[in-house]
């Protein structure tokens, strides 16, 4: 459960980019998610509403892109998803590839409401 | 409505200190690995048998990494080598920072190994650098051979995989060519070593791996 540790780290850099004042609510946090980076989004969710409550991110949604995992082979070049965690090089069939892609823990984008909403 | 875009790694603050524990290390001539696992899988009786063989070989230093207590700590100071518990009270995991503030209380001149042994957990330590040169993961027989399968992102960010428990193969459901396959197609670059804490087969191929990567 290191979702929560997770969770605090997002909320750190997104409050060191929010704007001056108060008047600036976040409607969601975009994040990019590899595969290969042990995440569980419902749990990342679930921890970030939890430490947001009552401050400036209360209620954002967390809008996780999951990354798949993109092999490289570095005998013949080829480049290929890795499906089923077998990580083969589909043409050649050799073992050693580099992950070039599926390992992305990054906050990427924050979208503000342009004025806070109404109170219902 | 406006969007900021940014490119912030979730990690960086960890992976920062990670780098500065890694440089220390460098200075010292250090080599250091993060060992991970399963609860039980056998980590600091590897730690014990390691220490036994490498004693008057190799200078040795050891991080504990426990949820609670410091019982780990007590037993590997047995063996007359400076030892460090982390409580991490909850945590799953260690983080650098912890590493950091832990090494404020070896005297790391001298030092050949650093060997960190982490909380017992496959999951959440795959994530954080600690700033060590590879993780050995250990699997035990009696987990499973389908363990790398169901746990794919640790085996595949470790360099060293130590099977534990052979001795026990005659008692359990559990093939080792079939934990080595599973392994193998996870990260085929993964070096295996196979051991027995309570027969010490294997613990002697090991050290002489650890000996010969720590004289590098």
């Amino acid at each position: 459960m290191h979702e929560l540790s997770i969770a605090q780290s997002i909320l750190e850099i997104v409050e060191q980019h929010l704007p001056p004042g108060n008047d600036a609510a976040v409607r969601s946090v975009k994040l990019k998610v590899g595969d290969l980076a042990g995440i569980v989004s419902d749990s990342l969710e679930f921890c970030f509403s939890a430490i947001t409550m009552g401050g400036p991110l209360e209620g954002a949604r967390l809008d996780i892109e999951h990354v798949p995992i993109t092999g490289e082979c570095r005998d013949c070049g080829g480049r290929a998803p890795v499906r089923d965690h077998i990580f083969a090089c589909p043409s050649c069939g050799s073992g050693n590839l580099a992950v070039v892609a599926g390992r992305e823990l990054q906050v990427t984008e924050i979208e503000l409401f342009d004025k806070l909403p109404e109170p219902p | 409505m406006s969007v900021i875009t940014i490119e912030r790694k979730i990690l960086e603050k960890n992976d920062e200190i990670a780098a500065e524990n890694r440089s220390l290390f460098a200075r010292h001539g250090l080599f250091v690995i993060n060992m991970v696992s399963s609860p039980g899988a056998g980590k600091t009786s590897i730690l014990e048998k390691s220490l036994e063989y490498l004693k008057g070989k190799l200078k040795v230093a050891v991080i504990e990494g426990d949820v609670q207590t410091d019982l780990d700590a007590q037993r590997v100071a047995r063996y007359g080598v400076p030892a460090v518990q982390i409580v991490t009270r909850g945590g799953c995991h260690l983080e650098a920072n912890l590493v950091r503030d832990a090494l404020k209380n070896i005297d790391l001149s001298g030092m050949q190994i650093l060997i960190i042994e982490n909380v017992g957990n496959l999951v959440c330590p795959s994530n954080y650098d600690l700033g060590e040169a590879m993780k050995v993961v250990v699997a035990s027989t009696t987990e499973g051979d389908d363990k790398p399968l169901k746990y794919p992102a640790m085996f595949r960010n470790a360099s060293v995989l130590v099977i534990n428990k052979i001795d026990l193969i005659p008692y359990v459901n559990s093939s080792l060519r079939t934990l080595r396959t599973n392994a193998l197609q996870i990260n085929p670059a993964l070096k295996i070593f196979e051991t027995s804490c309570t027969t010490g087969a294997g613990i002697g191929e090991w050290c002489s791996w650890l000996e010969e990567r720590a004289r590098v």
